[in-house]
């Protein structure tokens, strides 16, 4: 297998939407998936650690959503290679 | 069976011949449209922005509206939302729901509705004199939403 195959499949694509993505500056980034993250809520520790912008975006509580691959979840959900992550407020459409 | 997310406006009357002449089994039809209000408490609106989440919202509607087909007898289902920048008196959503009787029709546009409001990732942006803010979640969303979990009699 070639080294620039094995390196996109390490990777996870995170989107913000709304209000966290107008915080934080842009909607989409992909990352490589760093060891140790396994759920929502290491992902979630680690871009809070980036800076006071991303902890207060990324703040723990009813007002932060995620999704994996188009499926909301709670903090404890699994994440791997090649999921797609979304950050996002509680929704107000309809 | 069919969800629409889109820029362009919708025709309620055009949606509803479509569905009733696709089947003569269709006794009721009942439907939704949720519009642009100017009510805020920061000021007139000007304009509405509608920002979604591309493939999940198609995703997430067809779940809901798979979930009120399972819940009740219905023939078919409709459902369009729009996107993008909406101004007061605009057409937001329609959910269209065809049965035999009423009774299915009213409970299962409702549902969809009220599974929409907290399941379908739209987000809204009002811009008032104020200046431009994103619109909170509503509480009473989340309460309409979880009496539909707790009533078990359909």
């Amino acid at each position: 297998m070639s080294p620039g195959l094995d390196c996109q499949r390490e990777m996870i694509t995170i989107l913000y939407f709304a209000s966290i993505k107008e915080k934080l500056g842009f909607a989409k980034e992909a990352i490589e998936l760093p060891p140790g993250v396994s759920n929502v809520n290491d992902l979630t520790v680690l871009l809070r650690a980036r800076g006071d912008v991303w902890a207060e975006a990324l703040r723990d509580g009813p007002k932060l959503k995620v999704a994996v691959n188009h499926s909301m979840v709670t903090s404890n959900a699994s994440i791997a290679n090649g999921d797609e992550i979304a950050f996002f407020p509680p929704v107000t459409g309809g | 069976m069919q969800v629409r997310v889109q820029t362009e406006d919708f025709d309620v009357g055009a949606e509803m011949r479509a569905i009733r002449q696709g089947n003569p089994k269709i006794g009721a039809v009942a439907s939704f449209v949720g519009l642009v209000r100017d009510m805020s408490d920061h000021g007139r609106i000007s304009e509405m922005l509608l920002e979604h989440y591309p493939g999940m919202t198609e995703k997430a509607l067809e779940n809901i509206v798979s979930q009120a087909q399972s819940r009740w007898d219905l023939i078919d289902a409709l459902v369009i939302h729009r996107y993008g920048v909406l101004r007061p008196t605009d057409q937001i959503v329609l959910v269209m729901v065809a049965s035999s009787h009423r009774g299915d029709a009213f409970s299962a546009c409702e549902f969809i509705m009220d599974y929409l409001k907290t399941g379908a990732p739209f987000w809204k942006r009002e811009s008032t004199d104020e200046g431009a803010r994103w619109v909170a979640a509503r509480e009473s969303d989340d309460v309409a939403a979880e009496r539909w979990k707790k009533d078990d009699a359909f």
